[in-house]
């Protein structure tokens, strides 16, 4: 299992790239595999400002459903178009071209409370 | 995790944890969810061949002089039309006017019947039969000592038929043999299943049931057979619009109001059978209909049915993605009025209220 060393990380098994005051986030290589296949994302919440901890969509697998969380306070300026049809790319490359949603930041502070790699790590048994 | 401490365990469990399987709580036993993926598990059954691991299903033999007549008083359907070696898909009517259980009754001789029941109801079941057994026929549970592998896809009889001589090809569905496989004598050969997509289900005692699956892998090789889990099982049987115990149907639901008419025999006596015969006269105020999604979303259990304006016509028993449809699809009651096929009936997803269309199943 892949915990890139370059990412924060959330106990909800999101994570977060920053990128100036843009956070890209997605679901963690573990959530994937826990969740299965993923069949469809309904985020609706596209151009919203949300604040951290809020549900920004859900996403489905064959057998569950979960909620997402905003791991940070911000506006969501962008949901990444090609999961629309290739949904299971989360599957194949959470990291990559498994990105869910693009985030500009509002407190860029509340990055301090998220998980580094090692701890998201250790939170997940591995 | 204390339930775990309660949980019981196939015989194959440690085959099952070695393959990597994420292992479930289900109907008090830990099962495999699923191997590696569910949808190549769904996809190796479709086209080919999978195997499941339904070792935790029960198994009752009800024998004697008068097996007979407390089979045709506890189960709906019509146990004197059945033969030897064949097998009767019925249901355990109760009182209140729902199902106990829904189950497979094999007739092995005139005076001794099996009874697959649901695992998730093997007690309920058993004193429900029990406390209606006033006939005095012999029960005997042979749940704990019997495994069982459903081999199925269109290669599961050629796999299969590698471990035999007996002819599978003259098993007819819902019929049964005993015979040798895998070198394991008296393994009882049926050809049933819980996807609609072939194959056999083989019961064998648990000691035998290691040498049976490990056969059973080597034969399937040049099929590409994998091991398939709870998950697969779900989906497969979803497509083929078979009801699930505890979802579909329940200690609440007529078998009329279920589609299950055509187990339910009125030439007979049974348990509530009046009650029944009633509703099969006066029509049902619901029906269990298949239905996909035309917005994008995936109906789940519990989720609310609404018509246009809002106001709830029924309820959603089953729902997923289908892998091999590529759409959503589900099932529920819907009220009279409303569940004529190609009605546009609306899913509430979360507070959204979703199209979906009233379409007849099989959905495949």
């Amino acid at each position: 299992m892949n915990f890139p060393s370059e990412l924060k990380y959330t106990k909800d098994h999101e994570w977060v790239k920053v990128n100036g005051d843009t956070a890209t986030i997605g679901v963690t290589d573990f959530a994937q595999g826990e969740l299965g296949d993923i069949v469809f994302l309904d985020i609706s919440s596209h151009g919203q400002s949300l604040s951290k901890e809020s549900v920004f969509g859900t996403i489905e697998a064959v057998k569950t459903v979960s909620d997402l969380f905003m791991p940070v306070s911000g506006e969501l300026i962008e949901v990444n178009p090609s999961l629309d049809s290739a949904p299971e790319s989360i599957n194949t490359d959470p990291y990559g071209e498994g990105w869910i949603i693009k985030v500009k930041m509002s407190n860029p502070a509340e990055l301090d409370s998220l998980l580094d790699a090692t701890a998201y790590k250790a939170l997940t048994g591995n | 995790m204390s339930e775990t401490n309660t949980l019981k365990s196939v015989a194959l469990n440690d085959v099952h944890i070695a393959l990597g399987a994420k292992m479930v709580p289900f109907a008090g036993y830990s099962m495999p969810l699923q191997y590696s993926n569910l949808i190549q598990e769904h996809n190796a059954v479709r086209n080919s061949v999978g195997v499941f691991d339904v070792s935790h299903m029960g198994e009752f033999v009800i024998s004697g002089d008068k097996a007979i007549d407390l089979l045709q008083w506890v189960t709906s359907n019509d146990v004197s039309k059945l033969e030897n070696g064949k097998i009767q898909y019925s249901c355990l009517p109760n009182e209140q006017g729902g199902i106990v259980d829904d189950l497979l009754v094999y007739r092995i001789n005139e005076k001794v019947y099996l009874l697959v029941v649901n695992a998730s109801n093997m007690q309920k079941d058993w004193d429900w039969i029990k406390n209606h057994n006033k006939f005095g026929a012999e029960m005997l549970d042979i749940s704990d000592q019997t495994s069982l592998l459903a081999v199925q896809g269109p290669n599961a009889l050629k796999v299969v038929q590698k471990l035999t001589d007996v002819n599978l090809s003259e098993i007819p569905y819902y019929s049964f043999v005993y015979g040798k496989v895998a070198g394991i004598e008296n393994v009882l050969i049926s050809c049933t299943g819980y996807t609609g997509a072939g194959g056999f289900e083989l019961y064998v005692q648990n000691q035998d049931i290691k040498k049976l699956w490990d056969a059973v892998f080597e034969a399937g090789k040049e099929f590409g057979i994998m091991p398939c889990g709870l998950g697969s099982r779900d989906t497969l049987r979803l497509e083929k619009g078979f009801c699930l115990y505890g979802n579909d149907i329940d200690d609440t639901t007529s078998p009329i109001e279920a589609g299950l008419g055509w187990i339910t025999k009125f030439n007979k006596d049974f348990v509530n059978k009046a009650y029944h015969e009633k509703i099969k006269t006066e029509g049902p105020t619901k029906k269990l209909v298949g239905f996909e999604m035309i917005d994008k979303g995936i109906p789940r259990h519990d989720y609310l049915i609404k018509n246009e304006g809002g106001e709830t016509i029924g309820r959603v028993t089953s729902g997923t993605q289908s892998p091999s449809l590529n759409k959503a699809i589900g099932l529920g009651y819907v009220a009279m009025n409303f569940n004529a096929l190609d009605s546009e009936i609306f899913i509430d997803i979360r507070g959204k209220l979703l199209k979906a269309k009233i379409i007849k199943i099989p959905f495949l």
